[in-house]
């Protein structure tokens, strides 16, 4: 086989692995087609990097998280309220009262076998779709960290914000899916 | 300490090292409202369902399918790079 096909086969032999890991990540077809395309692109012209006895899989991905750093990179450059921490967000305000000393207005059930839900086909869907809903900055701030593994100052470096700011995203991110789970799962869910 | 910054240290404990004041204060708290120590077994939970979910992506990526049009827009751009 020659060098020139090799390209064509990462294509068949890990498109789709490449374009799974990307939209489970972005949530946005065109967006994740196209970082396939773009790590493809770079593999091909830094082929000479990859080392004969890796796995090519792990090295197509390892492109292509840096591809994903880049393009949240982009995005977070994009003047956008809701990479602003200051931003209005009444989040803060639904869940706690601040008139009486930050306490809960509602506060968290206890969830009913949680570890169970990790086994079933239609938690991953709620969870997902959780993701899914959150303010894109958090979205972001959330997949970087906890989905992608990005330390703390990896994820300050991708977004280009603070890490007090990064903080103040988690924080919220979290809010939002602890209730988004808590409503669509552990409340009316199959478990509930 | 409230439970709106109980919440928040519980957060921000994933990434980084809480100091031994914080520490101290989040146990106090923790020891006296039931509300916050669901909340950060929740979040205890969520930890593990994204680090879960991280872990399914890569084995089970196969389930995503590369759509043939784009696919075929791909192996183009890929040919004209020759």
């Amino acid at each position: 086989m020659t060098q020139l096909s090799s390209a064509d086969r990462w294509l068949d032999d890990h498109g789709d692995a490449l374009y799974g890991f990307a939209f489970q990540r972005l949530r946005n077809r065109d967006a994740a087609e196209d970082l396939v395309q773009e790590t493809l692109l770079a593999a091909w012209r830094s082929r000479a990097s990859f080392a004969a006895n890796s796995s090519e899989r792990t090295w197509l991905i390892g492109i292509l998280k840096h591809k994903l750093a880049d393009h949240w990179r982009h995005s977070a450059r994009q003047p956008s309220e809701a990479l602003d921490p200051e931003a209005v967000d009444d989040l803060i305000d639904q869940t706690f009262d601040m008139t009486k000393g930050g306490h809960w207005r509602v506060a968290p059930s206890a969830w009913n076998n949680p570890d169970a839900a990790l086994e079933q086909q239609q938690f991953w869907q709620v969870f997902v779709d959780c993701v899914g809903a959150l303010p894109p900055a958090q979205a972001q701030a959330f997949s970087l960290c906890e989905l992608d593994g990005l330390k703390g100052e990896e994820a300050c470096k991708a977004m280009q914000i603070a890490a007090t700011n990064l903080w103040v995203m988690l924080h919220r991110a979290r809010l939002h899916l602890r209730q988004c789970l808590e409503i669509n799962w552990f409340g009316n869910g199959p478990n509930g | 300490m409230s439970c709106k910054e109980v919440s928040e240290l519980l957060s921000q404990s994933i990434e980084r090292r809480l100091s031994l004041r914080e520490t101290l204060r989040l146990r106090m708290h923790l020891l006296v409202c039931d509300a916050c120590a669901r909340f950060k077994r929740q979040m205890e939970f969520l930890h593990a369902a994204a680090r879960a979910y991280a872990q399914r992506g890569m084995s089970t990526a196969r389930q995503w399918v590369l759509a043939r049009t784009a696919r075929e827009r791909i192996r183009g751009r890929l040919q004209r790079e020759r």
